[in-house]
């Protein structure tokens, strides 16, 4: 397949993201790929009327992963930062690649240790497609079908902007 | 020979002690345990990294405070906690400690902590488990105590991330202190270039310098400049075995007082692995002042014990 | 019981043979050496191509745990460790329960040890009652019952006046007096040298000072009562050279060395292997390295097993807490020869030190293959290895800080009094 550019799909994403913002309303990436996302949206949230108060942060969900137990604790874990209030707040996930649901469950427990929500909206640059949970993107700049043997990630050039690669495992 | 606290991948299977484990898994702990600061501060202080297992605190050696933080850390990980204090009386010694270690085995514990007032206890311990269980050492003997080594220099990064350039004192008993020989070997191993014993030659273990430190008899002398100061507890048995006059001699020339500590940087920070005995190696205005880092220590310990019990468990 | 043993390689020290030589033995005593004697017709022949034949070892300290220890080991058992171990004769401490103070446990024991009509055994009986340092034991009468020389085991005597009238005493009839030195308030709980692994590990440690003062002490004592001393189980190399000394300046005095010590330093503790805990501790290289020295220069005269087994579970201990000691009867010969061969020194002068040398210090006629000396001879192949593991060895002692090495030099016949105790 022709690999999307990363960059076009987010100008798409902000644009997709940005009836969503109202008043108490949180935008959290998930580390690392959602967490770049997130730092580049916000600025360009804020601006969209209702988005002056935008909360930021960032969950590492290393410490909710259902994999633990096979393959230990990630050898990066980076701390989790929510600086503001769950409780009641309209959360927009960001992550970048939307495969198993997985990160996703384990993002949505971290979130609720925190305090109870009144949405979570999440929003991916691209869903690949294979999910294994009850669990899909409300939001999602691409759609698309891989095969289990291929990798997509999103990686970020040191000028910020972004671009895919795709491996294939053997 | 084969280091006992490592897998044959290198990864950390038991912690002993810090002698022998390589500067990348300190770093690893530390790291880990940035992230769990930051989850002691949330609303459900609890991750679900140990949900299912079964966390054994093994005490042959009486110890409150330093039980209570393993416990706290292994629930906030939701582990289940069984907490054994076994008493060293010599009736005790007829059931073996390895007989023990089978007993809690049989009930399907997966981690042991284990304190014991003889050193090696712990290495022991960890020879005789079944391969699936992971030993922490809380304390054996004199030889180390690794979780409090950890938490000293983690906080000691908080403070003074600098490590390359930090000149740290260790003050008091360290013949006696498995905490000073894990602060050592944790120092040493992450490169502070300068660390410094500083008490009696009766309160110093033959051939200390061999650990990689300046001894100093002089306190003045040996705080003069230091970033930091780690104050070591005195125990009143060293007055009776003739290791020391009295606790008021010492507090003269040992104890860390506001004057003392005017040698250090004006910015050194002062810690104490607790409990502190007021008076004897520490005046409570120090203990009590603005350079004191002493009960951010305390916070510090969970975090850093939570981390080594997420490492073994995922190993 | 007449025996030709051929082709094999004698080494005997006292004799100066170091050669291939056939031995022949009638009336369980030695009747010929290289040529067989008149009229010498062989009941039994023992085939010893590429063996070596060497007198039956002299173990000058060997703990047989009878009576009293017997869930240690007991005199069957640790007879037979003895005889695959080519040991033919032996010294037994005192530390029995009950002690060895009385003459009837003494020849209580000979006799049972006769019984079996393995190694000669020869005990030491103790210097003071119940070993406790206060009144000297009846000497002339324990030396009648069979004891070679009088010794404290592993308890100092701390009164001095009580050490000093001891030896005074053993003097008067020429008694040897047999001390480890090690003074009791310095050592008093060490576990291990007090150097730079005691430092690391955490364990109280036993300066060498505590064994240094303690010679100065006996040596002095000796030399103004005229005692003569064999100091036990030297580790220092400051106690080499005090020892050096004394011998240069006309002191009476013996000392050995314990098997253990010439392989060994405070490093082999390693992670707490509780197999390590002995007594002396092993010290540092530099003291390894000065008892290989005195060995070779004369200064130490031999080497012993210092054979202290202990039941399976009293080693599962920390290590402070594991009971010391290590069992010995069947690694004394391998580990001399691996030593001799470490340090590239001449097999026969090895041999030396664990059969003719202990033999002149129990004062008994041992340790050389003399034409009608008692036929105690040891046969072992130089070149065979075997791993030192629980099953290979008949001591019930287990311990040994050597347990999972191959060793080279395999007994393969011991005989004592000209019959044949093992192979």
């Amino acid at each position: 397949m022709n690999l999307p550019n990363a960059e076009t799909l987010f100008e798409t994403l902000a644009e997709r993201i940005k009836p969503l913002i109202k008043a108490n309303t949180a935008v959290v990436g998930i580390h690392s790929g959602g967490a770049w996302l997130a730092e580049r949206l916000l600025p360009i949230l804020c601006k969209v009327q209702g988005g002056e108060n935008l909360a930021q942060g960032i969950l590492d969900v290393s410490f909710y992963r259902d994999d633990f137990h096979e393959r230990g604790l990630h050898s990066e874990t980076k701390p989790s930062q929510i600086p503001f209030d769950v409780q009641d707040k309209n959360i927009i996930l960001i992550d970048d690649v939307f495969y198993t649901g997985r990160t996703i469950r384990a993002a949505m427990n971290e979130l609720f240790d925190y305090g109870r929500p009144a949405s979570i909206t999440l929003a991916v640059l691209v869903n690949r497609g294979g999910r294994e949970l009850p669990i899909a993107p409300q939001i999602s700049a691409f759609d698309t079908e891989l095969a289990e043997s291929q990798n997509l990630q999103l990686l970020r050039h040191e000028n910020g902007t972004f671009y895919f690669t795709l491996e294939e495992n053997t | 020979m084969q280091n006992p606290q490592l897998t044959e991948d290198s990864e950390l299977k038991h912690l002993l002690s810090i002698e022998g484990l390589p500067k990348r898994i300190l770093n690893q702990i530390l790291d880990t345990a940035e992230s769990f600061v930051g989850v002691a501060e949330r609303e459900v202080k609890k991750v679900p990294l140990l949900r299912g297992k079964t966390v054994c605190n093994l005490f042959f050696e009486n110890s409150t405070r330093t039980r209570t933080t393993f416990e706290i850390a292994a629930k906030r990980l939701s582990a289940d906690v069984i907490t054994l204090n076994v008493s060293t009386s010599s009736q005790a010694k007829g059931e073996t400690i390895l007989d023990t270690i089978d007993n809690l085995t049989a009930m399907h514990a997966d981690m042991f902590v284990v304190r014991h007032a003889q050193s090696g206890a712990a290495h022991m311990i960890a020879k005789h488990v079944a391969p699936h269980i992971s030993v922490i050492n809380a304390g054996d003997g004199r030889h180390a105590h690794p979780t409090q080594g950890l938490l000293d220099v983690f906080t000691i990064r908080k403070y003074k991330p600098e490590m390359h350039n930090l000149r740290v004192a260790i003050v008091g008993d360290v013949l006696h202190s498995r905490v000073a020989r894990s602060e050592i070997h944790a120092l040493t191993t992450l490169g502070v270039p300068e660390v410094r014993v500083i008490a009696p030659k009766t309160l110093l273990p033959q051939d200390v310098e061999k650990l990689g430190v300046h001894v100093y008899h002089d306190m003045n002398e040996g705080l003069k400049d230091v970033d930091v100061v780690m104050m070591l507890r005195l125990q009143n048995e060293r007055m009776a075995g003739a290791m020391l006059p009295s606790a008021q001699e010492y507090f003269k020339t040992y104890g860390l007082t506001a004057e003392k500590l005017a040698q250090a940087k004006p910015d050194a920070i002062v810690m104490h692995p607790g409990p502190m005995n007021r008076g004897v190696e520490i005046d409570s205005a120090v203990a009590d002042g603005s350079q004191s880092v002493i009960l951010p220590q305390v916070t510090y310990g969970i975090a850093v014990r939570m981390a080594v019990m997420s490492i073994l468990a995922g190993n | 019981m007449k025996i030709h043993i051929k082709n094999g390689h004698l080494i005997d020290p006292k004799n100066g043979i170091d050669a291939k030589q056939d031995i022949y033995i009638a009336a369980g005593k030695i009747a010929g050496i290289g040529k067989a004697p008149e009229g010498f017709v062989a009941n039994q022949t023992i085939d010893a191509t590429n063996l070596v034949i060497i007198p039956g070892l002299v173990d000058l300290s060997a703990r047989l745990r009878e009576p009293g220890f017997e869930h240690k080991a007991t005199l069957e058992s640790e007879m037979l460790a003895a005889a695959a171990g080519g040991i033919t004769s032996l010294a037994c401490p005192p530390d029995t329960d009950p002690v060895l103070d009385e003459p009837g446990l003494v020849e209580m024991l000979k006799h049972r040890a006769k019984q079996f009509n393995q190694a000669h055994v020869y005990p030491l009986g103790a210097l003071t009652n119940q070993l406790a340092g206060k009144e000297i034991t009846e000497m002339c009468e324990l030396s009648e019952a069979g004891c070679v020389g009088f010794s404290q085991a592993d308890v100092a005597i701390k009164d001095t006046q009580v050490l000093w009238r001891a030896m005074q005493y053993a003097a008067t009839f020429g008694f040897t007096v047999w001390l480890r030195p090690e003074e009791p308030y310095l050592a008093k709980d060490g576990v291990a040298h007090d150097g730079e692994v005691a430092a690391r590990l955490g364990l109280k440690g036993i300066p060498a000072a505590a064994e240094t003062l303690a010679i100065a002490s006996i040596l002095r004592i000796a030399k103004e009562t005229g005692a003569k001393v064999h100091l036990c189980r030297l580790s220092t190399s400051e106690g080499v050279e005090m020892v050096r000394a004394a011998k240069k300046a006309g002191q009476q005095v013996t000392c050995d060395v314990s098997a253990n010590h010439l392989h060994l330093t405070d490093f082999d503790i390693g992670y707490f292997d509780a197999n390590t805990h002995l007594k002396p501790p092993a010290r540092s290289q530099r003291d390894k390295t000065a008892l290989t020295n005195g060995l070779a220069d004369g200064t130490i005269d031999a080497i012993c097993s210092d054979h202290t087994p202990v039941d399976d579970d009293a080693k599962l201990y920390p290590f402070a807490e594991a009971e010391a000691g290590a069992t010995g009867l069947e690694l004394l010969l391998p580990l001399t020869l691996k030593w001799a061969e470490d340090n590239k020194l001449k097999l026969s002068d090895a041999i030396k030190h664990i059969t003719q040398a202990p033999a002149n210090i129990l004062g008994v006629a041992a340790g050389n293959l003399s034409v009608n000396a008692s036929a105690d001879i040891c046969v072992f192949d130089p070149k065979q290895y075997w791993k030192i593991e629980a099953k290979a060895l008949l001591s019930q002692g287990k311990n040994t800080p050597f347990l999972g090495l191959e060793l080279a030099g395999k007994v393969k016949y011991t005989l004592v009094n000209g019959h044949v105790v093992h192979g």
